[in-house]
């Protein structure tokens, strides 16, 4: 079937299986390799994207439910002016908050969703908010303290 | 000012947050164009005998390029272990998850379909799931292991000394599980393999170590070495699974050369749980005998390892038996282990690799001696520290550790932590009939890294721009270890961390090398990087004399300008980098070495853990953790903490939830990420870390590892401080992981006993 | 892991989607947020034949207050329902039910529909349905019927829906000043519930405790019957039949049950 979504303000069109899961619409038909696999059970959240805005694990999408949508990957984020890091992005670097960098691009996109909703989340909100992103190197403790670095929020040590 | 111990945000980040790694799912180069695709048909049960295989139909599935069973393969056994595992299972499966079939198809969404077609008929023979029925010997797995003994070292269990206890005042004994895990790094194994014009392979490979699975794929294939380019791109996590070259990576090189045409394979999640090696897997009794004034007189340990179907890591009881000292001046230690085989996935090192197993018998059985005579468990550990003024201490089981402040240590996190008010709050709960109990648990812990003793490569050129390219046979893998050498280079050259670029994981650029593991990176790849920027500061001294026309013992480096001078003369005239490079022209200023006197450093720590269980349902909340890991001195806090934290996340991990279980008949019960406790952000308090530095004389840098340390200290701190919170109520131990069932069962235990 | 071919069919309507249904019968699944379906698909625990995707059908997305009733459409989505405000008022303890499902991704995705539908013993909503007095609004090639909560759940990932009808509304009644409370217990915030507790009022229904969500009905008898809340929770495990697990005995599930039940009542006054 044919399939044209919006990614990063492009339209892909491509022809595509009925089956094909929008992680793999966005890795090989658009191209955009930061989004990863990381499981099989819509656990990881490594594949995070936003679709319509909304973060959601692209695994668990098929390529056909987000036609006529658009989806944002780690490589649309941008900061307000051209070059320049989303203050996600600022902030995971800033915080160490990534170690092999695999679950970053879903973390970030979780992160960037998450302060969507909740612009001054308290660290708790911030744990439970990524309850559905793993990380197998940081502990956690880093991405914390750069979603709350990216919120205007002292991230602590 | 030194950049050396500053905070620097990495070098690797920029690429990393913005458009992604390239890990070996994402390449995609030129050379694997038209790239077949591959997938491994698995054993689905534990022990079987195959009585036949049908590909006919996997072969007529459209796509379906070739399916390779063991008949096909034409290669030399695996040169590992005792029993070495076939390429592809040769009439016998051993455990869930033996390759028994390789696939290749056109396109990747083409592999399910095909591996599903491929028909193969097994006669189901009798599981060997557990230690324990091992021991028995009822089944025995492979007819050249007696009793599935794989390996027998030291004493165990005959040759204990049965009077050694004698004359203790007091002995406590314990048998104590550290379960299998599996290291689940967040990218799973791949490859990708193209045999270039000419024959020459590269293989793109997700691996801690380049070089090493260069040799083990040559070897297997029977090509020279360098016949074959092994390239490690961005690597998503290790933690030990990822050393070398697995069989899969082996087999796939095979593979592209047989179909003649490339191949690439990124094996699923819920196959790497089963058939990626996993870790731990130990059931160890400890004994502790000693004066009920504390001091302990007598500690035997007795390893019995799990090593799964087909050993491949032996050597994990044998560091286990190593560090069975721990931080302790034990007069007497009695080590023994046995390596048994099983019928389950085969289990390699994982962060720790047999040393967090020693910790935690040692630190567990520890509480309980303190239990015993009524003493507070800190006290318990001072009253048996190794003291500073004893190093270089040489241990019972032969280990000679460096460096140490352990009783320092354990004072800096019980202060940090507020133990006295800790207590005071834990006896106001109790006394108060709280059904929130407070726990706290304390572990100390010395370990061994860079114990491998081996070397590692370091190779310097400065170019005429004066920009600095640094080779290191390291692998890092998330670990940060490029801007850490960035750093320790710009502060020994005196050149800006953007001029300094630093490079590795290519056998083509670095032929030599051993790899990252075993925390042995920033000792050893750092000592060999320190080592060659020596030598090329010593020909750049003489080059710089000769272009001033002076004296080389008058010349100096002014590692704030990046500039050389003559001594004493800040005004005068300068030379630069650049202009040294030109002046020595083609390769001259390079320098590359072996760092060859790679002694084996031991970091340690204590850490603190207070968790709160909820005693009516069984849940532990781990509410603080607070950790004293010390390396030696810091090149980049930021990096440093990083691997503590996630030391400290994987090590509460193994405490409290993760497990990978198996039923009586050998299939793994946890074998999916929704199934396998894999812990987030919401089961991990903030962590809370204290520093200090002793440093080492046994490399250039002063430095030890730190990769592993937060993980072997935590696991049993947090371990401890769930038994403390429930010791009121009569439970003396319970096995990890500390799940609300286990502890509900525990506490029903001690009622019952009570 | 990839799912199984199928073919996917996209309905723009309620009737549309009947209509496919309709042809496919037993081959045909309906996709909504997929957070049930997809899963098992991609590890080929299910494997139809079509997919007949009604996430483009209008006008099934919504909260309303209707008369007596609060009346949700069965494509709201979690996150919709965790931060409507009718919900909050009306029908609280849904609204803080479906905050506690999955992770901040899934509420993105999944649906109340979805979720009773796909009938797992261990799903949060469905409980809460079922303690709400749930009832489920079906559409159907000769209409629409409606099914109560309570006879809604036939045993596990099964219901009376027939292949070709289709959940298009929940209703509950407004429930504005009702007590109620909600415990939900597993190892990691992001597990199933091993056991959960939903209470509504003097309703209170078990998640896990059997092969459906199951209503605590010795515990509501004793209540009404005048017992004191511990009293009354202690019977929460009564009838049930829940299942053992390695992680999770029966044993367990019931003591759990009890414990639950009664952390539930206290956070519900009256």
């Amino acid at each position: 079937m044919k399939v044209t979504i919006e990614v990063n303000g492009r339209g892909v069109s491509d022809e595509v299986e009925d089956r094909t899961l929008l992680v793999h619409f966005i890795r090989d038909n658009a191209g955009l390799t930061a989004t990863n696999v990381g499981c099989d059970t819509t656990s990881c959240g490594a594949c995070t994207v936003l679709l319509d805005g909304e973060s959601v694990k692209s695994c668990t999408v098929l390529a056909a439910q987000a036609e006529g949508h658009t989806v944002t990957t780690l490589e649309g984020l941008s900061g307000e002016h051209e070059g320049e890091l989303h203050p996600v992005q600022r902030a995971f670097r800033d915080q160490h908050g990534l170690q092999c960098g695999f679950c970053t691009p879903g973390m970030i996109m979780a992160s960037v969703s998450l302060l969507a909703h909740n612009p001054k989340p308290a660290r708790e909100e911030i744990r439970r908010g990524l309850e559905g992103n793993l990380c197998r190197c940081t502990g956690y403790h880093n991405i914390v303290n750069a979603v709350a670095d990216a919120s205007g929020q002292e991230a602590g040590r | 000012m030194s950049i050396v111990g500053t905070r620097v945000v990495r070098v690797e980040d920029g690429t990393l947050i913005t458009a992604g790694g390239t890990y070996v799912e994402d390449l995609r180069e030129e050379a694997l164009a038209g790239a077949a695709h591959a997938v491994f048909v698995r054993s689905p049960l534990a022990h079987a005998r195959i009585t036949g295989i049908d590909v006919s139909a996997a072969l007529a599935e459209p796509g379906v390029l070739a399916v390779f069973t063991a008949a096909d393969v034409d290669l030399p056994p695996q040169p590992a272990g005792p029993v070495p595992q076939p390429w592809l299972a040769e009439g016998v499966v051993r455990y869930v998850g033996e390759p028994v079939a390789l696939v290749l198809t056109e396109r990747r969404y083409q592999l399910a379909d095909a591996a599903e077609l491929v028909d193969v008929d097994y006669d189901p023979l009798p599981a060997v799931a557990s230690i324990e029925a091992a021991l028995t010997g009822e089944t025995v797995i492979h007819a050249e292991l007696d009793g599935n003994v794989a390996q027998s070292n030291g004493l165990a269990p005959d040759g204990f000394d049965e009077n050694a206890f004698d004359g203790c005042e007091v002995v406590v004994e314990r048998t104590i599980v550290n379960q299998r895990v599996a290291p689940a790094p967040l990218e799973v194994r791949g490859a990708a393999c193209s045999w270039g014009p000419g024959g020459r392979l590269t293989c793109w490979l997700s691996t801690q170590n380049p070089q090493i699975a260069r040799m083990t794929v040559a070897a297997a294939l029977g090509v020279g070495e360098d016949e074959v380019r092994i390239v490690a791109p961005d690597v998503g996590g290790g933690f030990g699974a990822k050393i070398g070259a697995d069989p899969e990576a082996v087999l796939l090189a095979w593979a592209a050369r047989t179909a003649g045409r490339p191949v690439r394979w990124t094996e699923t999640r819920s196959e790497n749980l089963t058939a990626m090696t996993h870790g731990r897997a130990q059931r160890n009794t400890v004994t502790i005998g000693g004066r009920r004034d504390g001091t302990v007189e007598v500690v035997r340990l007795d390893v019995v390892q799990d090593a799964g179907a087909y050993p491949r890591a032996l050597f994990l009881p044998t560091l286990t038996e190593l560090m069975a000292p721990g931080v302790y001046r034990f007069p007497r230690v009695e080590t023994g282990s046995r390596a048994v085989v099983t019928t389950t996935t085969p289990v390699a090192a994982y962060r720790g690799a047999g040393r967090p197993e020693a910790t935690a018998a040692v630190e567990r059985g520890m509480d309980l001696f303190a239990a015993e005579i009524g003493m507070d468990p800190a006290e318990v550990r001072r009253v048996n520290f190794i003291r500073p003024d004893e190093f270089p201490y040489r241990t019972p089981t032969g280990a000679t550790y460096d460096s140490g402040e352990y009783a320092a240590a354990l004072d800096k996190v019980l202060a940090a932590a507020g133990y006295d008010e800790l207590r005071a709050e834990q006896a106001a709960r109790r006394s108060a009939g709280d059904v929130v109990a407070l726990g706290l648990g304390i572990a100390a812990y010395v370990e061994i890294t860079g114990g491998d003793a081996g070397g590692e490569s370091g190779r310097i050129d400065i170019h005429r721009d004066g920009s600095v390219t640094a080779y290191t046979g390291s692998s890092p893998h998330g670990q940060g270890l490029a801007t850490s050498l960035a750093m320790l280079l710009s502060d020994q050259l005196g050149v800006a961390m953007d001029r300094i670029t630093v490079r590795h994981g290519d056998t083509d650029e670095v032929p030599k090398g051993i790899g990252t593991f075993g925390s042995r990176s920033l000792q050893l790849g750092g000592s060999a990087v320190r080592q060659a920027a020596d030598e090329v500061l010593a020909r750049a001294t003489e080059l710089a004399a000769e272009l001033m026309e002076a004296a080389p013992g008058d010349i100096e480096l002014d590692r704030d300008s990046g500039e050389w001078r003559v001594r004493g003369a800040p005004a005068g005239p300068a030379i630069t980098w650049a202009r040294l490079a030109e002046h020595a022209g083609d390769d001259a200023l390079s320098a590359d070495v072996w760092f060859a006197e790679g002694t084996p450093t031991f970091p340690f720590g204590a850490h603190l853990a207070v968790v709160e269980v909820d005693t009516q349902t069984g849940n532990v909340r781990l509410r603080r953790l607070v950790a004293l890991d010390d390396a030696g001195p810091v090149v980049n806090p930021l990096a440093f903490e990083g691997q503590r934290h996630g030391g400290l996340g994987q090590g509460s991990a193994q405490a409290l939830l993760e497990v990978m279980n198996y039923d009586e008949d050998g299939n793994p019960t946890t074998a999916t990420l929704a199934d396998y406790s894999f812990i987030s952000a919401t089961e991990l308090p903030d962590f809370e870390l204290v520093d200090m530095e002793t440093p080492t004389t046994r490399n250039p840098l002063g430095v030890k590892g730190i990769g592993e340390a937060a993980t072997i200290g935590s696991t049993p701190a947090v371990h401890n401080a769930v038994v403390d919170a429930l010791s009121h109520l009569g439970v003396r131990h319970l096995d990890m992981p500390a799940t609300p069932l286990r502890v509900w069962q525990a506490l029903a235990g001690a009622r019952k006993e009570s | 892991m990839i799912p199984a071919r199928f073919t996917y069919l996209r309905a723009s309507s309620v009737d549309e989607a009947i209509a496919m249904l309709g042809q496919y019968g037993d081959e045909a699944k309906v996709l909504a947020g997929g957070h049930s379906l997809l899963p098992l698909m991609k590890l080929r625990l299910a494997a139809p034949e079509v997919l007949v995707d009604i996430t483009s059908v209008e006008g099934l997305r919504y909260v309303r207050h209707e008369g007596g009733d609060i009346a949700i459409g069965a494509l709201t989505r979690y996150h919709d329902l965790h931060g409507d405000p009718v919900l909050a008022e009306h029908a609280p303890l849904l609204a803080h039910v479906a905050g506690e499902v999955g992770d901040q991704q899934v509420r993105h995705r999944g649906t109340i529909g979805g979720s009773l539908v796909h009938a797992d013993p261990a799903a949060d909503l469905s409980a809460a349905v079922l303690a709400s007095d749930g009832v489920l609004v079906v559409s159907g090639p000769g209409g629409r019927r409606e099914i109560p909560a309570a006879e809604f759940f036939l045993g596990p990932f099964t219901t009376p829906l027939l292949p070709d009808e289709l959940l298009t509304e929940i209703r509950v009644p407004a429930a504005a000043g009702t007590g109620w409370g909600f415990e939900k217990f597993r190892r990691r915030a992001i597990d199933w519930a091993i056991v959960g507790v939903a209470v509504s009022g003097t309703a209170v229904a078990l998640i896990n405790m059997a092969g459906v969500p199951v209503r605590a009905a010795a515990t509501e008898r004793a209540l009404a019957e005048g017992a004191s809340l511990a009293d009354a929770a202690a019977l929460a495990a009564e009838g049930t039949s829940p299942v053992e697990e390695p992680h999770a005995s029966a044993e367990y599930r019931a003591h759990l049950a009890r414990v639950l039940t009664a952390r539930a009542l206290e956070q519900a006054p009256g």
